[in-house]
C-alpha cells in the first residue's frame, strides 16, 4: 500500500482510499467540498512523488507546475509527500539586505540573500513583516540568473512598511519573509500564441522577472511588454527594457505615459495607459498568455478585456495587488 | 442508472471550455453584464462552473435555498424573468458551439430551467 507523507508524518492508505479521505481519517484538518474532483476547495501541493493525472485534470498549467492536485480524486500509485496550501505561510525565512538603491523617485530597489535554501518562480512573490504588519512584493529576480533576491518597493504615502523599508531599513538588517506565494509566473504551454505583459508601477517587478524568464527557456512566439506611469519619470528600467528588445527579435517592449498630452509624450514612448497600447495592437488574444501586474483597476478591467477578447480565464495570471488601507 | 450529460460530454474539462465560452457571452451582453460589474471573475467563474455542472447534472450540493439566497440582493436589482431568459439562451449556445447534440442540450436546460424560481425568489 502506498502512503501519504505530511509534515514528517506517514499515514499508509486504504484500499482505494483518496489522499484527502486518509488525511482525514488520521485528524488531519484539510479543507474540502464536492469530493468530486470539481469544485477544487481541497486542492493540495505534491512536494515529492507525482500525483496521477486524473487528479490534475482542469487545474491551470502554473498549479500543475507548483505540483497542485485534488487529493479527493488521488490514489496515487506511489508514495506522495503533501502540503497544504496554506502551509506555505507558516515556515518563515530570515533574509539579509545587501543592496539598497532606488530607481526613480518612488521606487526602492531592495536586494536579499537567505542563508536557506529559497526555491521560488520568477513573479511569484513573499510576505514581509514588520511587528504585526505584513506586505506581500513580487520578486523581479529571476532564480537560474539573478543569485540576490530582488524587490521593487514602491514608496506609498503613508505607507509604514514602505516607508520602514525606504527609511529605516540598513545595509545587513534581516527581514523575516514568508513565501514564495503565487501562481503567476511563466510556465510553457505548446499551444499559446504569444505572452502580453501589462504592468503600472511597480508591478513591472513580476514582469520583468517572467519576461526573462520567458526568453531564457526560449520561447519563439511573440512577447508584449507594455509597462505604464504617468509620467516618463516614473519608468524605470526603460534601458535594460529596450537592450533586451535588440537583443531579442520575439520581444516587443513599450513603455507608456498616461499624464501627459499626447505631443508632449517623449519619441519612443506610447501614449495612453498601458492596457489600451495593448488592446490597440491585439485585436484577439484567443491561445495568448497574459500576465497583469499593477494597480488593482488596471488588472480588473484589464482582466476582464483580455477575456472579452477571447483569453482563457484559465491563461490569464494576476495575483492581487492590494492596497492597504492607511494606518 | 443512466450517465449523466455531465458524464457523457466529458467530465470537469468539458466543462472548463463551456465556462469560459459562456461567462464571455453573459459578460459581452449589454441585457444583463451589469449585474457583475464589479465582482471578482475567478470567483464568478467558480460559480458558473458549479451552475454548468449543475444543470449538466455532474456533482453538486445546490439547494433551492442556496440559489434564493445567492441571488436575493439582484432581485433587489431588478432580476427578473428577462435576464433568466436570457442566460438560458447563453446556455443554450453554449453547449452548442461546442458541439453537444440538441437532445442533451434540451435535458442542461430542463435542470437549469428548474431553479427559476428560486433564482427570481417566487
Amino acid at each position: 500500500m502506498t502512503k501519504v507523507v505530511y509534515q514528517g508524518r506517514s499515514y499508509e492508505r486504504l484500499d482505494d482510499e483518496s489522499v484527502l479521505r486518509c488525511l482525514l481519517r488520521n485528524g488531519i484538518r484539510a479543507p474540502y467540498s464536492c469530493e468530486s474532483g470539481a469544485c477544487q476547495a481541497c486542492t493540495m501541493r505534491a512536494i515529492s512523488g507525482t500525483p496521477p493525472a486524473n487528479s490534475q485534470e482542469d487545474l491551470k498549467e502554473t498549479q500543475k507546475a507548483l505540483g497542485y492536485f485534488k487529493p479527493c480524486v488521488c490514489r496515487p500509485d506511489e508514495d506522495l509527500e503533501v502540503a497544504l496550501l496554506d502551509d506555505a505561510h507558516n515556515h518563515k525565512y530570515q533574509m539579509e539586505v545587501v543592496e539598497k538603491r532606488f530607481l526613480n523617485d518612488e521606487i526602492l530597489r531592495l536586494r536579499l540573500t537567505c542563508d536557506e535554501s529559497f526555491e521560488y518562480r520568477a513573479g511569484q512573490f513573499i510576505n514581509i513583516f514588520k511587528d504585526d504588519l505584513i506586505r506581500s512584493y513580487s520578486m523581479a529576480s529571476l532564480p537560474v540568473q539573478d543569485d540576490l533576491l530582488e524587490l521593487h518597493v514602491k514608496l506609498v504615502p503613508n505607507g509604514v512598511v514602505s516607508h520602514w523599508l525606504c527609511d529605516d531599513v540598513q545595509l545587513g538588517d534581516q527581514l523575516t519573509v514568508t513565501g514564495p506565494m503565487g501562481e503567476c509566473f511563466y510556465h510553457e504551454v505548446d499551444s499559446t500564441e504569444g505572452l502580453l505583459a501589462v504592468g503600472t508601477g511597480s508591478g513591472l517587478a513580476p514582469l520583468w522577472g517572467i519576461v526573462r524568464d520567458a526568453l531564457i527557456q526560449g520561447y519563439e512566439k511573440p512577447i508584449i511588454l507594455c509597462h505604464g506611469a504617468m509620467k516618463p519619470e516614473n519608468l524605470y528600467y526603460v534601458e535594460a527594457l529596450r537592450q533586451l528588445e535588440e537583443t531579442h527579435e520575439n520581444f516587443n517592449y513599450f513603455p507608456c505615459v498616461s499624464g501627459l498630452d499626447e505631443d508632449e509624450v517623449p519619441a519612443g514612448m506610447s501614449s495612453g495607459f498601458p492596457n489600451d497600447v495593448a488592446f490597440a495592437q491585439l485585436p484577439s488574444l484567443a491561445k495568448w498568455q497574459v500576465f497583469l501586474c499593477g494597480h488593482p483597476d488596471m488588472v480588473n478591467n484589464t482582466k476582464k478585456q483580455a477575456f472579452l477578447a477571447g483569453a482563457s480565464l484559465k491563461n490569464i495570471h494576476a495575483d492581487p495587488f492590494v492596497m492597504a488601507p492607511h494606518a | 442508472m443512466s450517465q449523466s450529460v455531465y458524464e457523457r460530454i466529458g467530465g470537469g474539462a468539458a466543462v472548463d471550455a463551456a465556462v469560459d465560452l459562456f461567462y464571455r457571452k453573459v459578460l459581452a451582453d449589454d441585457r444583463i453584464n451589469n449585474f457583475f460589474e464589479g465582482t471578482d471573475m475567478e470567483k464568478q467563474a467558480a460559480k458558473q462552473k458549479a451552475f454548468l455542472t449543475m444543470a449538466l447534472g455532474g456533482p453538486n450540493n445546490y439547494t433551492g435555498e442556496d440559489m434564493r439566497k445567492g441571488h436575493a440582493h439582484l432581485v433587489e436589482r431588478g432580476l427578473n424573468d428577462s435576464h433568466f431568459d436570457a442566460v438560458m439562451e447563453h446556455l443554450g449556445a453554449t453547449l452548442k458551439e461546442l458541439g453537444v447534440s440538441d437532445d442533451l442540450i434540451g435535458e442542461a436546460a430542463a435542470i437549469a430551467e428548474s431553479t427559476r424560481n428560486d433564482v427570481l425568489g417566487k
